[in-house]
């Protein structure tokens, strides 16, 4: 396997997925987990501009990544929102508190 | 291509440092740090415009926010152990990132020069309509967050309760009042 532009690259999308999924698994904090959402995405955005910049197709990529930027800020707008709102009317930032929701 | 290595090695270990900081302000910085060692890599790959927005809304603005609610919320430093066992999640992680290095490496695609198009004419042209749904999405984020962080109003205090109750009583003793001394008049 040689270490091409495009090898190298997705050795980062799947570094950074997996680091992702890990944290995603295995943290509880309800602001660790949108943390956890932007590294996906952040790989996510890597994978699509890698993959333009080796087939030749950069801008389109270009727009499509910014469409994802966009989506993940305000994914991330209203998961600290959620988080800050949990936090004042429970009073924790703990995953495993929020069982009170159950109906 | 060192640098590519580099730039992504950095990349790499500072989102492990965001996931193992145990502090939440860490974590966001370090997430930053990840923002912005991707966007030197975008900008070597050609991709300038993304490198720029990742660079000022991944580095920027979506730290402040995270600085932001970590200062409202506050920093939780209690640690339960997680819901999902570790070595689960271990075997969890593991099996993923091997399925998906195994079907995406080694990639064999031949480098082309880019032969298109300017990005404006890419993005108004074959994806003006993901335009219109960014637009849209961000009007609905912005509704969620006035929706989620309303003040919610709190309930009548009992002692104002009692004391416009007081006030119309006293009111209505005023007219019953006048009324009497009317009908006195009149008659």
């Amino acid at each position: 396997m040689s270490f091409s532009t495009a090898n190298i690259g997705t050795i980062g999308v799947v570094g950074l997925l997996g680091v992702g999924l890990y944290c995603l698994l295995i943290t509880r904090n309800l602001i660790k987990l949108v943390v956890a959402l932007q590294i996906m995405v952040k790989a996510a955005v890597l994978g699509l501009v890698a993959a333009g910049s080796v087939s030749g197709q950069v801008q389109l990529s270009q727009s499509l990544a910014v469409t994802v930027i966009v989506a993940d800020t305000v994914v991330a707008v209203i998961g600290l929102a959620l988080a800050v709102q949990v936090r004042r009317q429970l009073g924790t930032l703990d995953v495993g508190d929020l069982s009170q929701l159950r109906g | 291509m060192l640098l590519y290595a580099l730039l992504i090695a950095l990349a790499l270990v500072c989102a492990i440092q965001a996931i193992r900081a145990e502090r939440l302000l860490t974590s966001a910085l370090w997430l930053a740090g990840v923002s912005a060692a991707l966007s030197i890599v975008f900008y070597m790959m050609g991709a300038y415009t993304v490198a720029v927005i990742e660079l000022s809304v991944g580095a920027g603005l979506v730290t402040v926010l995270f600085v932001f609610a970590i200062n409202i919320a506050g920093e939780d430093l209690s640690f339960p152990p997680p819901l999902v066992p570790k070595p689960l999640a271990w075997a969890l992680v593991i099996a993923a990132v091997g399925l998906l290095g195994w079907s995406a490496l080694p990639q064999s695609a031949a480098e082309v020069p880019a032969q298109e198009s300017t990005f404006a004419a890419v993005l108004w042209g074959k994806r003006g309509l993901d335009v219109l749904v960014q637009i849209v999405l961000i009007f609905a984020g912005v509704l969620g967050l006035l929706g989620l962080l309303a003040e919610t109003k709190a309930p009548l205090d009992q002692s104002v309760a009692q004391e416009v109750i007081a006030r119309r009583e006293d009111e209505l003793a005023a007219l019953q009042k006048r009324v009497v001394e009317r009908e006195r008049e009149l008659a």
